[in-house]
Parts: C-alpha cells; sequence; structure tokens
C-alpha cells in the first residue's frame, strides 16, 4: 500500500507542491539527505511531463503521485492519463506541432535517467507511468 | 517559493540576477525576461544563478532558448553559479560545453572569449 498517495490537477503551479510532499516523505522514509536534491529533481521532472502530456491531449483527469515506502527502498511512481505512444512510454512525435513539447519531455527524461540508478517508464491502457526508486535507511558507509 | 528577476547594466552587458525556483511554473516569465530584453537590443546577457534555489529542465530549456537567441544576432549567453546542486544539471544534460559558467558576475562580465 502506498505510504502516501497525491492527485493534483494537471496544471504547472502544482508540481512545486508534488516536490515538496515527495521531498518529505523520502526523507521520514530514510532517504540520505544528499539525495533528497536528485528525488525533488526526478519527481518535479516527471510530474511536469504529465502536466504538459495531460496539457497537449486535453486529459482532464489528475496527475496520480504514489510514494511508497519499503524497508530498504523509497519508491516514486508518476502516472499520466496518457495511453500508448505519447505518453511514458513513447517517444515519437505525433505531429510538427508537438515537436517543441516532445524535445522537452525528452530533456525531462533525460534529466530523471541521469539522475535515478533505478527508473522505469513504461506504458499501458491505463496511461503511462514512471517508476524512480531510491534506497533508503543506507547501511553506514566506512572511509 | 516564487521566482526573483532583476536585471542591469554593466558596460556593455546586462547582468539578469534570477532567484528562486525556475520550473515549469516559473520558468516562462524568465522566458519573457529574456525574449524582452533581446528584443529591446541587450545581445549580451550576464544570467547570474547564485540565489536560484531550484532548476528543473524546463528551465534548463529556457536558457537554451535565450542562447539562440543572443546566438542570432552575435551575442552571448553567461552564466554565474557555484552551487554544486545546480550544477550537477549542467553536467548531467552536458550542458556545461553549451554555456560559459562563471564563479562570479565579475569574471562573467570581463569574458571576452
Amino acid at each position: 500500500m502506498a505510504t502516501v498517495e497525491l492527485r493534483f490537477s494537471a496544471l504547472p503551479e502544482h508540481v512545486r507542491t508534488a516536490r515538496l510532499v515527495a521531498a518529505a516523505v523520502a526523507r521520514r522514509a530514510g532517504v540520505d539527505e544528499a539525495v533528497l536534491d536528485e528525488v525533488r529533481l526526478a519527481v518535479g521532472e516527471a510530474c511536469s511531463r504529465a502536466v504538459g502530456l495531460h496539457e497537449s491531449h486535453g486529459i482532464a483527469a489528475p496527475v496520480r503521485v504514489v510514494l511508497i515506502e519499503d524497508e530498504k527502498k523509497f519508491s516514486i511512481e508518476v502516472g499520466d492519463g496518457v495511453s500508448g505512444p505519447g505518453g511514458a512510454g513513447g517517444t515519437e512525435a505525433e505531429g510538427a506541432a508537438e515537436a517543441d513539447a516532445e524535445g522537452e519531455d525528452e530533456m525531462g527524461l533525460a534529466v530523471i535517467s541521469g539522475l535515478v540508478d533505478d527508473v522505469e517508464v513504461t506504458s499501458g491502457e491505463d496511461g503511462g507511468l514512471i517508476r524512480m526508486s531510491w534506497p533508503a535507511n543506507p547501511a553506514p558507509v566506512l572511509p | 517559493m516564487d521566482l526573483s528577476l532583476s536585471t542591469r547594466t554593466v558596460g556593455d552587458r546586462t547582468v539578469v540576477e534570477v532567484g528562486g525556483e525556475i520550473d515549469v511554473y516559473t520558468a516562462p516569465k524568465l522566458r519573457e525576461q529574456l525574449v524582452e530584453l533581446v528584443n529591446d537590443g541587450s545581445y549580451h546577457l550576464v544570467v547570474d544563478m547564485e540565489r536560484v534555489d531550484f532548476l528543473d529542465s524546463t528551465g534548463l530549456g529556457v536558457l537554451v532558448g535565450g542562447l539562440k537567441r543572443v546566438r542570432a544576432h552575435e551575442g552571448s549567453l553567461r552564466l554565474v553559479c557555484n552551487q554544486e546542486r545546480i550544477l550537477k544539471i549542467f553536467r548531467i544534460t552536458g550542458l556545461t560545453k553549451v554555456f560559459p559558467i562563471h564563479t562570479s558576475v565579475d569574471e562573467a562580465v570581463a569574458a571576452t572569449d
């Protein structure tokens, strides 16, 4: 079961809220302080991308963010409502008019994959999903 | 925290001091500011990011857009940043090769290469 689940209207002003909530839950889950900036940035990128996809596809449904605290890891799932190519799994441009939005999507995904070691991007009938996880309560590393 | 923007002229350079968070919500304000400066004939820009708390790919996109605009007028766009958390994003995306990044406004203003 999710530790915290967040749904927000697909508007840019709510992405900051999602970042703050994700960072707060990650901190509680025992994610290393040094990694919290990465969590904040990665969840922001995933949410910005989802908001952009909802806007460009005229989807009224909210963006879903699920924060899951396990014993050894902390996971975040960001789901958009765009099914098939064009959702989280699709990268093909659907037309010249969307080329710019697609470019920004790819930059967001590039940042996520550069930041997060464990990341999975999938797309299904219900929409696209970006799953990311970080170690929580890591054993102290000796010099 | 919202985005704060202020501009000042130093010699032939225009320094844009940015503070707060540059994300999908606030980046359009920065874009407008850069477009306005270029339209008004300021082609040598120094973007001071020392007071930026957060930067995402939307913000990077705006900076790249600004660079494209000033280059169309043979201008320049230099960044000032010493914060590791922000510099990391430029490194991940390979943009350290695209933007000259300086450690102080004085250094950026004096740079001519």
